[in-house]
């Protein structure tokens, strides 16, 4: 009997204010969908951070003839700096976790297979490429550590990280997904705000129904279910469409559309999808629920 | 049954209290008239009784509780022992006799097998039997009043609380009315009744108290309206 009376209110509600339930479900959905677009993005990022930290490698290039940096000032790096320095390194194990060393002729040829097609090759002379080491971090945020304990030292020419460059395509990203958030929690303000109009204008249109509920005795929580509900119901409506467009960007914009065209990085997998479905839906009901509950307070007083 | 102790209510930005320093006691199953020119205090009177509104000074009891002490969440089942009824009916227009009365048990949760039993039993009391598919607007408005009473009758109240039920009748279907609320007090309810009508209150015969801004000039059972002091 309950809930069949409950149902029947609800079904009611939602068919009186249809427009507005309409207009409820839409926020909700652009909001959540902007939100979960923003998570999204931020695990992409988290996903390409750990593909390519796990390849980024830190570069001691060694003076060569022509360097003239200060430290290459006593010219090319002498076979006992060389020894010293790869010494240095393996004394910093664990952080630094694999050590090879590329020698001018590697380096012209790794050069020659790089730009194969391009005029550049013919360009550029062996004597012109410096010889390095390779570095691999157990931790590529710790770059520090090496660079003070190399950059500047007789022999070494130049640190170099390449992470810093991916960092500057990072934080492009992450600006992107500030941007992102910044608009979805603006939306969903708008969103909470039309919830509180629309229980409020509900709650005007059907107060005859509630004072006569009071009148009669019926509990608040009797009152203000109906309403509850309709909120929740347009709320779980509207994220159900968010999630729909978070699946379609992940199937069809992610795997179909960017993935093969950008085939030497790492996209995001389904399990973040998953991750973000559920906070998707349970952000939708439980913000509409508590602006909802709220507005009611106010307005169906005993 | 209700008990007024120094009753004293002032609305917020106004003046003059609408009661003032009211005491009186309604005993179990009396019929009592609430007489008085407008604005008197009556409905104020008994919005104090259904703990709608809170005095300023003084407590109300009502069968044996002190409204003050009533926490919020206890208001309803309070109210569930009361039966009220307007002068404008507060029926809904787009429920059926039947409908509007079992939606008062409805809201309270009352089975549906309960409900089905009962509300055409209230509708045989109020004299609506044959009536229970129509809407409020295919109704007189003596009928569209005894739907009212069954609704505030089905739950059977201790209690009957009606502000000026008869003051949107004709004379004749008041008569009609005021039987049927004295049927219901023979049954056993205590019933508070507010009224303009000296006709009424005059062919009763019942307990009359009259407020004049806000103070009782006067308590006497078996009165006439118009008696003067
Ligand atoms: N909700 C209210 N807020 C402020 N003043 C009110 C309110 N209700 C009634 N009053 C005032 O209290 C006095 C008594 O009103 P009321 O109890 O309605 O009298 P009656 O029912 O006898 O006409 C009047 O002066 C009225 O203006
Ligand atoms: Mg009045």
């Amino acid at each position: 009997m309950r809930a069949q009376f409950v149902a029947r209110e609800v079904s009611h509600g939602l068919r009186r204010n249809l427009t507005m339930t309409l207009a409820v479900i839409i926020t909700v959905a652009v909001s959540l969908g902007l939100f979960g677009g923003a998570l999204l993005l931020r695990a992409q990022v988290t996903t390409m951070k750990d593909f390519w930290y796990d390849k980024v490698e830190v570069s001691l290039f060694l003076c060569g003839k022509g360097s003239d940096t200060a430290s290459c000032a006593g010219g090319a790096v002498t076979k006992a700096q060389r020894d010293q320095i790869k010494s240095d390194l393996e004394g910093l194990k664990p952080l630094v976790e694999e050590i090879y060393y590329e020698s001018q002729a590697e380096a012209y040829q790794h050069f020659q297979e790089q730009f194969k097609n391009s005029p550049i090759a013919d360009n550029v002379r062996e004597s012109a490429l410096p010889e390095s080491f390779r570095v691999k971090l157990s931790d590529p945020t710790k770059y520090e550590v090496v660079a003070s304990a190399f950059a500047g030292r007789p022999g070494v020419e130049q640190v170099n990280d390449q992470r810093q460059i991916l960092d500057k395509f990072f934080k492009l990203l992450g600006g992107l997904q500030a941007i992102a958030l910044a608009i979805a929690l603006t939306m969903l303000v708008v969103t909470v705000l039309l919830i509180v109009n629309t229980m409020r204008v509900a709650a005007f249109s059907r107060r005859r129904e509630t004072s006569i509920m009071r009148l009669v005795g019926a509990s608040n929580f009797y009152i203000q279910l109906p309403f509850l509900l309709e909120a929740a119901f347009a709320a779980g409506v509207g994220a159900l469409a968010a999630i729909g467009a978070l699946v379609l960007t992940k199937a069809v914009l992610v795997d179909s559309i960017v993935a093969p065209s950008f085939q030497f990085t790492s996209f995001v997998g389904w399990d973040a999808v998953i991750t973000i479905a559920p906070i998707l839906f349970i952000t939708g009901i439980v913000l509409s629920g508590l602006a909802a509950f709220f507005t009611l307070r106010k307005y169906l007083r005993v | 049954m209700i008990l007024f102790d120094h009753v004293t209510k002032l609305y917020a930005n106004q003046e003059r209290p609408a009661l003032d320093d009211v005491s009186l006691e309604i005993e179990k199953g009396e019929f009592v008239f609430l007489v008085g020119p407008s604005g008197s205090g009556k409905s104020t009177f008994l919005r104090l009784i259904l703990r709608e509104e809170r005095p300023t000074k003084g407590a109300v009891w009502v069968a044996g509780k002190e409204l003050g002490h009533l926490s919020n969440w206890k208001i309803p089942y309070f109210r569930r022992q009361i039966g009220t009824v307007f002068q404008d009916f507060r029926l809904l227009p787009n429920k059926t006799v039947a409908e509007n009365v079992a939606f008062a048990l409805e809201v309270i949760g009352k089975p549906k097998a309960h409900i089905n039993k009962v509300v055409p039993e209230v509708l045989e009391v109020v004299g609506l039997e044959g009536k229970e598919h129509r809407r409020p607007d295919e109704l007189s408005g003596g009928e569209q009043q005894r739907v009212a009473i069954a609704r505030a009758f089905v739950n059977r109240p201790m209690l009957l609380i009606a502000d000026e039920p008869t003051g949107n009748l004709d004379p004749g279907t008041s008569v009609g009315i005021m039987q049927l609320l004295d049927r219901l007090n023979r049954l056993g309810t205590t019933v508070v009744m507010s009224t303009h009508d000296s006709n009424i209150v005059d062919q009763m015969r019942r307990r009359v108290i009259e407020l004049e801004g806000g103070h009782v000039v006067r308590d006497q059972s078996r009165g006439v309206y118009g008696y003067a002091q």
